[in-house]
């Protein structure tokens, strides 16, 4: 099996989703059904092969350097789970 | 007036423009078809205020002589698009009542056109499925039923919402996206038409992302006409989306009706899988032989590493999914869940939001991007989507399109998932994942019933840009196919 619970413990807490340690043993067997499904890709001969990162190769293209838009914060807050005074409300985050 | 809702999208633009009946009418029509369809689930926010008055100010547009191509023509958004003001929701419990402040540059061009939205439709959660099942909002039934039975069938995914309002007379046409199959395995599951175009010819801007290298706009339609109509309104470049090709809009109505006398098709050998069912090969084989009847020359081809596109799908698409999906932590926008720490919140907040299908995809990017495996399969995985790519590219050197069935099977039962491992599932877009790592243009239509009586649906894949081709090729099979059959309606309450 290429995914055990361990794994997937490590790889939930990077992914940031709470996974509950009952699921921890299914989720490895169905990620390594998965996982090993892939692993067929070992076949293929890929020696000088460059990556393709897109589908069509254009240059990306550059735009001057100049704010385009802004100065909205009322949409900007607009689906903001809390906001107060212009700004987000989030949890603490130094002690 | 409720046949208005049975015409085509050009018949009804034409009936309009001449003034045989009102946007508002025809508006009506569609309002009421949907309000009575609510057994299908394929629209999860139905916007009649919006698309009456929508329709008002079609019709002040064409007494003043000022229509707009699509003037007045109801259509259906999948609920992908972000809408102003309008919930978008990508069927996902984490974006809660998300309503964005900006409007999508594709639903942008269609109101431009002149177009009315009747209501955002029904997808797999952030287009993840192929089967509509994954919806926070329940799945889509299609519209077609197997002859005699009474099952519920899937309309396919993702843009299952879509296809199945189409399909039953819900909107003229619907927008779909097509990451990996989700515009034209729907269109193949419900009877109608769906393309992809070339990745970059519609813009990304206002989309929710899934995998932003494979993730492409695209209409589903009644017809193959209609597709082209759709598609000329959608496409064109975007300096908002820097993938967004620089590159003139052809007149892609004009394709349809084409003469399609001397093309080469190219029938690759791979697509030929063991196991596929008969009925499959057999309405491949009449493909081949309407084409050869309009003056086609088929040509067999190779593209050897398509038996290797599923699995490298599966490692770039999770992988860009896990990184766009980064930014649903509920801070900005979306859920909140409570917990003690930032981390905790965090967590929580995915855990509740996110689906199982989703948090599964998320997981797997998240493990083939992590230190130490990102060479073994995501760098791996680029570099066989390059051989991928240029099988294609060796193919197009001698052939101008290639012919393929789009899905290896007819409409499965909902809930069949359940029984399903997940590679299972996948398997669904053997046929259609390969145009979306290459790039390249590829379109569905209905070409017959299977012994069922449930549509099948024939794939034709061109060129990068040459969607042209595609809807000359794809005119000449829908009028051989001739496929007029309508499922019953089951549905209306």
């Amino acid at each position: 099996m290429a995914i055990d619970a361990a794994t997937v413990r490590k790889v939930a807490r990077l992914a940031r989703i709470r996974a509950p340690e009952a699921r921890l043993e299914p989720l490895a067997r169905e990620l390594s059904v998965i996982i090993d499904w892939i692993e067929q890709l070992g076949e293929v001969d890929v020696e000088g092969v460059e990556p393709m990162t897109s589908a069509v190769q254009v240059k990306l293209p550059l735009r001057e350097d100049v704010v385009t838009e802004g100065g909205d914060p009322a949409k900007v807050l607009a689906n903001a789970p809390l906001a107060k005074d212009n700004f987000f409300v989030v949890p603490k985050v130094v002690e | 007036m409720s046949d208005l809702t049975s015409l085509t999208l050009k018949a009804a633009v034409e009936g309009l423009k001449a003034r045989r009946f009102s946007s508002l009418e025809i508006t009506q029509a569609h309002v009421q078809a949907m309000q009575a369809a609510r057994a299908l689930n394929a629209y999860v926010l139905e916007t009649p205020d919006k698309a009456l008055d929508m329709a008002r100010a079609a019709d002040e547009r064409i007494a003043s002589g000022v229509a707009g191509p699509l003037e007045g023509a109801p259509i259906g958004i999948k609920d992908l698009f972000c809408t102003e003001g309008v919930r978008t929701t990508a069927c996902s419990n984490i974006l809660g009542e998300f309503k964005p402040t900006y409007e999508s540059t594709v639903t942008t061009q269609l109101w431009r056109d002149g177009a009315v939205m009747l209501g955002k439709l029904n997808l797999d959660e952030f287009a993840m499925g192929s089967s509509n099942e994954t919806s926070a909002f329940g799945p889509v039934a299609n519209p077609w039923r197997a002859e005699g039975s009474n099952q519920t069938l899937t309309p396919g995914g993702s843009s299952g919402g879509s296809a199945a309002a189409v399909a039953a007379d819900l909107c003229l046409g619907a927008t779909g996206t097509d990451t990996g199959g989700s515009i034209r395995q729907p269109a193949a599951f419900t009877g109608t038409v769906g393309i992809k175009p070339t990745y970059g010819r519609c813009s990304r801007w206002g989309i929710v992302a899934f995998a932003s290298s494979l993730d492409q706009a695209g209409p589903i339609a009644k017809t193959v006409e209609d597709c082209a109509i759709l598609l000329k309104s959608m496409s064109g470049h975007d300096p908002k989306d820097s993938t967004s090709l620089p590159v003139a809009v052809p007149d892609f109505p004009s394709f349809v009706g084409r003469s399609v006398k001397g093309l080469r098709i190219g029938v690759p050998a791979e697509y030929s899988a063991p196991g596929m069912p008969a009925e499959i090969q057999a309405l491949w084989d009449q493909g081949v032989a309407w084409l050869k009847d309009a003056g086609c020359e088929i040509v067999p081809v190779s593209l050897p590493h398509t038996k290797y596109a599923l699995p490298t799908y599966y490692i770039v698409a999770p992988a860009e999914a896990s990184s766009n999906l980064a930014r649903y932590d509920g801070m900005r926008f979306g859920i909140r869940a409570e917990g003690r720490t930032l981390t905790d919140v965090y967590e929580n907040t995915r855990a509740e939001g996110f689906g199982e299908e989703v948090q599964r995809r998320i997981l797997i990017g998240a493990y083939v991007l992590s230190a130490g495996y990102y060479d073994a399969y995501y760098l791996k995985a680029q570099k066989v989507r390059r051989r991928i790519a240029d099988d294609f590219a060796k193919a197009f050197e001698t052939v101008d399109a290639l012919l393929t069935p789009t899905t290896p099977s007819s409409a499965f039962a909902l809930g069949a998932k359940d029984t399903m491992d997940p590679v299972t599932m996948y398997l669904n877009d053997v046929f259609t994942v390969t145009a979306n790592l290459a790039g390249l243009p590829a379109m569905s239509l209905p070409a017959g019933l299977d012994s069922q009586g449930l549509p099948l649906g024939l794939q034709l894949i061109g060129r990068p840009l040459e969607e042209g081709t595609l809807f000359s090729v794809a005119g000449a099979l829908e009028k051989a196919a001739d496929f007029r059959v309508k499922p019953r309606a089951w549905w209306r309450a």
